[in-house]
């Protein structure tokens, strides 16, 4: 039987976000090179790999189509991973 | 009476396991989103060891080695993976085992290319004097995508007995192996290189 948890994204989706994916690893791989950027290079670049991340984990992972719980498992496990990783910058002062 | 995980397995307010008639499938695919939530963890706790030594050269070659155009060129077709990976999985999804394997050899070679680029790339750092063993910065970094670079390899591999199945018409939601299962790991797969890109690489020149 057809579930919700089954209406998945089109090919031409796919296609469409496989674009606007390769057009934004091409800006952040500019971006160093851009002299007037550099106080925000940084953030800048972690927003984009974060985009990047997010789009995957919900287009072509389908988290966003398929059930919540999967979400719950991901999503805690990437929140307590980046809560870490801060502590122990922070810890070892390399923040 | 009610529990914390009511409605959290559910679609539209049905239980999923009643709404998709296989419990099976369901019980894989959970466990395959808690071993990629583990992996996580492995990966995030190289990413942080390689930021905490990032500085630590022992006078040896640092991250002004790194060979940003070659780099990027390699995450592109990885990234492009994913997209084959996808349709690949859409093509198993509506039953056209052709198609499906056509977008999974490509998955394959994309991974395979990017795997050649990631060797190339050690040999370059290896005669520039970046070895595992040169300095702390050296080993953490060798460690981190290497490690990744294995799973990449493992991947690849998963992928070569999809389509070994598939030419055997034992490719089907019943076998304990299936597409949206590897499909989800090699999604992962370039997620964790997307982080790893940036990080380690955009984030140190």
């Amino acid at each position: 039987m057809a579930t919700a948890s089954h209406a998945h994204p089109t090919p031409k989706t796919y296609w469409l976000i496989a674009g606007a994916l390769a057009v934004a690893t091409a800006i952040e791989i500019a971006i160093p090179y851009i002299e007037f950027l550099d106080p925000v290079r940084a953030p800048l670049l972690i927003a984009f790999g974060a985009a990047k991340f997010v789009t995957v984990v919900a287009v072509f992972m389908h988290l966003k189509y398929d059930l919540k719980g999967y979400r719950y498992v991901f999503g805690i496990a990437v929140v307590v991973a980046i809560l870490i990783f801060i502590v122990l910058l922070a810890v070892f002062q390399a923040l | 009476m009610a529990t914390a995980t009511d409605g959290v397995f559910e679609v539209n307010g049905q239980s999923d396991f009643e709404a998709d008639g296989d419990p099976t499938h369901r019980t894989r695919k959970t466990a395959m989103w808690v071993f990629l939530g583990s992996e996580v963890f492995f990966f995030g706790a190289m990413i942080a060891t390689f930021l905490l030594y990032r500085n630590t050269t022992n006078g040896g070659p640092g991250a002004e080695i790194f060979n940003i155009p070659f780099t990027s060129a390699t995450s592109f077709v990885l990234l492009m993976s994913s997209l084959t990976m996808v349709l690949a999985d859409n093509a198993f999804q509506k039953q056209d085992q052709r198609q499906g394997r056509i977008w999974l050899i490509g998955t394959a070679l994309l991974g395979l290319s990017f795997l050649a680029g990631q060797i190339f790339e050690f040999t370059e750092f290896v005669h520039e004097g970046l070895t595992i063993s040169t300095s702390p910065f050296g080993s953490s970094f060798y460690m981190l995508t290497g490690f990744h670079g294995i799973h990449v390899a493992g991947g690849v591999l998963m992928i070569a007995l999809l389509v070994a199945f598939s030419l055997r018409s034992r490719l089907s939601p019943d076998h304990g192996m299936n597409v949206e299962l590897v499909a989800l790991y090699w999604h992962f797969v370039d997620i964790v290189w997307i982080v790893i890109f940036t990080i380690v690489y955009l984030l140190q020149i």
